[in-house]
């Protein structure tokens, strides 16, 4: 544990000391503000449109919760697709590339340790991420009357989606020791996981289909941004994370053994 | 110490180390030398764990480098090359986590870090970031971090090479220092360093050890010089007479 620990004290640090994570968590923010300004402008119109229908009847009634909150966490998602890597492509791949690989490596330490405080020090870097981008929901608590569950689990899914895709993104990482080619992978495969599920549709009612609806992030998420946090998603979410390191640590063994 | 016999390295078809056998009593400085590309770094990889080998084995404080691999790991400091050092880290925060992951308990890593900063002249560079550390410093700190929890065996790779001429000097005198409480394996191919620094010397050309003496022995009726171009030129025969 102490292992771990230091570890990912140290990749906290060094993504703090280097420009990386400012860069990564401002944009990140700028994004969000933008899409969160976007959808309560929205919001607005509809709200005057709704309003001046003197029988609105059919029409859904306008609520924060699904026009707002949930389609700005949505967004998020596809934010993280394209940022999560900028944060994993160094974690490992540069470790190896300016030789900090075999310090760790020839240290009384696991492979596993090494993966596991790699991912702790991602996983805090991730969390202060959204916690910051909590504010645009605080918000619409604040100033608006939306339910306030359904917030906080949309947060927690955007949270261990984001956790997902960073273990996912630390694995790519493992198998180079080239960061910009761990980036493009990664963003490769996460986006291709953000779309998994869009022949699912055209498929029918098959296995193959379910799988694919199954596999999807974005539809995991979706309960959990109209508050019902199922087991099946953490499952989901759990896995997601373990594949990853278990990728990683395979990757990081299979290194020094080829 | 260090026990190696019948230690290998094949990738595919190139054999980069071929039964390489040698050893190195407690207390003993070996110097480690061949030509460029005779297998000295993957010797040394394989000993710190780094690389697993082929066949053979190698044994350091009595451990096993495959099947004891943790207790190898904890009994070894191990300079590379190009000394493994984060840029955006101080020197400080730096030992302090390299004394961390070795294992040193919370209460002795302060005393140990200032330690290793005195031993190494690392004092006015403390608070300085690693990239910014000049080519004679890096290689300080590199050697600060092999020795910070006090290993049986330390294996340094070119610990001088780059180094300007005072600098060599003040790195030499600190593994000199060194030879009391533990054992130095270092390679190198500047031969006077071996003549100034060495208890022992041990030659490894294309792969295999051709030669283990004592450096007394060795340069009893020639020169370093020699002896090692004797080695390296017709390894084949210099084997045979061993």
């Amino acid at each position: 544990m102490r292992n771990i620990l230091a570890i990912g004290r140290r990749e906290v640090l060094s993504f703090f000391v280097s420009p990386v994570a400012y860069f990564v968590i401002t944009g990140f923010l700028l994004l969000a503000g933008y899409f969160f300004f976007n959808y309560l402008l929205v919001f607005n119109v509809y709200v005057a449109r709704f309003q001046g229908m003197p029988y609105p009847g059919g029409q859904p009634t306008p609520n924060l919760n699904q026009f707002v909150a949930e389609a700005f966490y949505q967004t998020l998602l596809i934010v993280l697709v394209f940022l999560i890597p900028l944060l994993t492509m160094r974690v490992i791949a540069e470790e190896k590339r300016r030789g900090t690989f075999e310090l760790l490596v020839t240290s009384p330490i696991s492979v596993l340790e090494i993966v596991l405080g790699k991912f702790l020090g991602l996983a805090f870097v991730i969390i202060t991420m959204v916690v910051l981008a909590a504010c645009f929901p605080l918000m619409l608590a604040i100033y608006g009357d939306p339910e306030v569950l359904p917030l906080f689990s949309g947060l927690l899914g955007v949270t261990l989606c984001a956790l997902g895709f960073a273990s996912i993104g630390m694995a790519v990482s493992a198998f180079t020791e080239n960061q910009i080619v761990a980036g493009i992978s990664s963003m490769v495969v996460l986006l291709l996981l953000y779309v998994i599920q869009s022949p699912a549709e055209a498929m029918g009612n098959t296995v193959g289909a379910a799988i694919l609806n199954y596999l999807s992030p974005v539809a995991q998420v979706r309960d959990m941004l109209r508050g019902v946090i199922s087991i099946s998603s953490l499952v989901y979410f759990g896995s997601m994370i373990a594949l990853g390191l278990f990728l990683s640590t395979r990757a990081l063994e299979a290194y020094r053994w080829r | 110490m260090i026990e190696v016999s019948g230690l290998s390295k094949h990738y595919g078809d190139y054999i980069a180390v071929h039964s390489a056998s040698f050893s190195a009593a407690k207390g003993e400085i070996v110097g480690f030398l061949g030509p460029n590309g005779a297998g000295k770094t993957t010797t040394m990889r394989m000993l710190s764990t780094y690389l697993p080998p082929s066949a053979g084995s190698a044994r350091i404080a009595g451990f096993d480098v495959v099947t004891q691999s943790d207790q190898v790991r904890r009994n070894i400091g191990y300079l590379p090359e190009n000394p493994p050092l984060y840029g955006e880290m101080r020197v400080d925060e730096y030992l302090y986590f390299v004394g961390r992951i070795k294992g040193l308990p919370e209460s002795q890593l302060a005393s140990r870090v200032a330690e290793v900063i005195e031993r190494c002249f690392l004092a006015d560079a403390r608070k300085k970031l690693c990239q910014h550390l000049s080519r004679g410093y890096r290689q300080r700190v590199g050697l600060a971090q092999a020795i910070i929890h006090n290993p049986a065996v330390i294996i340094l790779d070119e610990p001088t090479s780059g180094l300007d001429p005072r600098q060599i000097i003040d790195i030499r005198k600190l593994i000199g220092s060194l030879a009391q409480e533990h054992t130095v394996l270092l390679s190198t191919h500047i031969l006077p360093e071996v003549q100034t620094i060495c208890s022992k010397v041990v030659i490894i050309n294309r792969g295999r050890t051709v030669l283990e003496s004592s450096l007394a022995d060795l340069i009893q009726n020639r020169s370093l010089e020699q002896a090692f171009l004797e080695c390296v030129s017709s390894d084949e025969a210099v084997t045979a007479s061993f």
